[in-house]
């Protein structure tokens, strides 16, 4: 983990190119598509809405965080673009495929908003454990964990067990097992909920600057206004019962600006607080608020 | 928050203790140097653990000769109801000759062995049995278990027939079992006798690890299972690497219970099916020659004790071996 002024280093040459380069003339194929769709629940009092009629596109290398309410379908919408479940009807796409078969092909890697984990693994192992299911040479996975784990900045914790780590540092593992096979998608449910302000601030700074440099898409699901805006290209705004797409509110920040120049600096900018206020209006219905929306933190 | 939420792997196993890990503080003290203290601290416990058992020992030993000394030599009577055992050298030898016993030669004749090693070696051949009717119900034990996890239906019609089994005492079946032991021939096998007495024990053993195995291999969190599917892991490999290891902690005291259970039906069994050479055998055989020599009638009975603290270890040895697979997920 690099410490809080890496973020406002200039963006190094590198980083701007190969941004420039995810940005320009994209490719045909987006990163995930969802038409139409609706998720329904069966519950033994009734059945649950919990999706309805939702279309979104997220282009390859775009930042997209879903932000809403509590128990307005986030989670549901994530689970099902990573087939962990299957829609009531529609369809979704991921690169192209079937949401099934981008699994099979492991197009994606997922964080939760639990670290999970295994207790019995070491960090180490634990990050590399995607690597050994599918056949990761060992010693390719060991440079690829080391390397990994200090990007998170963890490396000296490589033979820690998670119950010797704090909850902080169980996500940032999380986090590393997630991107360990380099995938073009990434899908983060509430990662940093069980952080600190200045963890998170951090790891903020952190997820930026990674998927800016692997040129991942990132679906982020929050339920931070600020991460939303500071993170995101474009922030889908979800309304609860049943859960619909409310407002897509795109980030004039992400919009010319390049990704990497997302510094700490930004936080304090205007422009950062409008958007914030944008948001917060969404959430309310497009009727102009002066207090947080519920269930919805505003710090 | 999220619909894992509260789900965070409180994995709360039947009769374990966890050790250390549990203790509040000590992980979080552990960060840097806190790995000596918390080692210390558990050899601190186990010596206690150690002191505690001792002390117990010697105060049944105390009890014993205190009781010896002081009651009447008839023994406590109500009415005619004798409550408490008379206190004759026949009916309770002083501890020190049971000991003294073990020394001296089984029989007056020259050749005899020592009565120790006649009791080890008897030992030794049931927990030889014991051994492999606990193995026996490992494999079927945990064999049930995987079906019964991979096929919900399994579990229903088979769990039932699992309880029910046991409500069967074999063990008053013994002779039974070895007289159709005593019909099974296929081509060169034939079955000995004491593979009646290793089934009797394996009948007994593969219960609680069979219930054991199941509870383990289902224990996985949600979470985790549903990161192996998203890195599209199958079942084997899902096995592998996620439910055997998360069984670890239901397993070992299910293990022990099998080894337990294992040991008191091969004794058993020896007993009623009347197989020479194991513990169970000369429990009766010297229970017999009591009336002339009672401390040597005690000698089996150490055996035995000494046999299921043997199992008992054994499967306690591989607990520390597996200790990493009884981590908890949450820091402490
Ligand atoms: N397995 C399930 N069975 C029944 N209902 C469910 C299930 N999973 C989710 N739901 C319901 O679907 C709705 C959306 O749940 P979801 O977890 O997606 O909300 P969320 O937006 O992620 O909320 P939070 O911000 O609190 O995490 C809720 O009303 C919830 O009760
Ligand atoms: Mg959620």
């Amino acid at each position: 983990m690099s410490d809080a002024t890496t973020g406002s280093r200039a963006p190094r040459p590198a980083e701007t190119a190969q941004d420039a380069g995810s940005r320009a003339p994209r490719p045909a194929e987006s990163a995930v598509e969802v038409r139409g769709v609706d998720k329904v629940f069966e519950t033994r009092t009734g059945q649950v809405q919990a999706l309805d009629g939702i279309d979104l596109t997220v282009a390859a290398g775009e930042f997209v965080s879903l932000i809403g309410p509590s128990g307005c379908g986030k989670s549901t919408l994530m689970r099902l673009i990573a087939d962990l479940d299957d829609p009531t009807a529609g369809t979704l796409t991921v690169f192209g495929k079937s949401s099934r078969q981008a699994r099979l092909d492991q197009e994606y890697g997922i964080a939760f908003q639990q670290a999970g984990l295994l207790p019995w693994r070491t960090v180490a192992a634990n990050v590399a454990l995607p690597l050994e299911l599918h056949g990761v040479a060992s010693a390719d996975r060991r440079s690829r964990v080391a390397q990994l784990l200090e990007m998170v900045g963890l490396g000296d914790f490589a033979d820690r067990y998670p119950d010797q780590l704090s909850g902080g540092m169980q996500q940032r593992v999380a986090i590393a097992r997630a991107l360990a096979e380099q995938p073009r998608l990434l899908l983060m449910d509430e990662p940093f909920g069980a952080l600190d302000e200045m963890t998170r601030e951090k790891m903020q700074t952190e997820l930026v600057r990674i998927s800016a440099e692997t040129g991942a898409a990132v679906v982020f699901v929050t339920h931070s206004i600020p991460e939303a805006v500071f993170l995101s290209d474009r922030v889908v705004v979800m309304s609860p019962r049943p859960g619909r797409i409310q407002q897509i509110v795109p980030m004039r920040l992400g919009a010319d600006a390049a990704r990497a120049a997302r510094t700490e600096e930004l936080r304090e900018e205007r422009t950062f607080f409008d958007m914030v206020t944008a948001v917060r209006e969404a959430l309310h219905g497009g009727s102009p608020v002066a207090s947080g929306a519920r269930g919805v933190e505003t710090r | 928050m999220t619909d894992t939420g509260g789900r965070v792997a409180s994995r709360e196993a039947p009769r374990v203790s966890r050790p250390a890990e549990t203790e509040p503080g000590v992980s979080v003290r552990s960060q840097g140097l806190a790995a000596r203290p918390a080692k210390g601290r558990r050899g601190r416990r186990t010596a206690a653990a150690w002191g505690w058992g001792l002390a117990g020992i010697l105060l049944v030993a105390l009890v014993w000769e205190t009781y010896k000394l002081l009651a009447p030599a008839d023994g406590v009577l109500i009415g005619d109801t004798r409550v408490l055992p008379r206190t004759t050298d026949l009916a309770m030898p002083h501890i020190w000759d049971m000991f003294s016993r073990l020394a001296e030669p089984v029989t007056r004749s020259p050749s005899a062995q020592p009565l120790w090693m006649v009791v080890g070696l008897a030992a030794l051949t049931t927990l030889g049995i014991a051994a492999a009717g606990w193995l026996v119900g490992v494999v079927v034990g945990i064999g049930l278990a995987l079906v019964m996890q991979r096929w919900r239906i399994a579990e229903w019609g088979l769990l039932p027939w699992i309880v029910l089994s046991q409500t069967v005492p074999l063990i008053a079946f013994a002779p039974i079992v070895k007289s159709w032991g005593s019909r099974v021939e296929i081509g060169s096998f034939e079955w000995q006798d004491w593979m009646s007495v290793a089934l009797i024990a394996s009948y007994l053993a593969f219960f609680p690890i069979a219930i054991g195995a199941l509870r383990g291999l289902e224990s996985p969190d949600r979470i985790h299972e549903e990161l192996m599917q998203s890195y599209a892991a199958g079942y084997w490999k899902t096995l592998v690497k996620l439910r055997f290891p998360a069984a670890v902690p239901y397993l070992l005291p299910a293990l022990r219970l099998g080894a337990a259970n294992a040991v008191i039906g091969a004794v058993v069994a020896e007993v009623s099916t009347g197989l020479q050479g194991g513990i169970g055998r000369i429990l009766i055989q010297f229970a017999g020659q009591a009336s002339g020599d009672p401390a040597k009638a005690w000698a089996p009975i150490f055996g035995a004790i000494l046999l299921g603290l043997v199992a008992a270890g054994s499967v306690a040895l591989l607990g520390v071996i597996l200790k990493n697979y009884r981590r908890s997920e949450e820091s402490a």
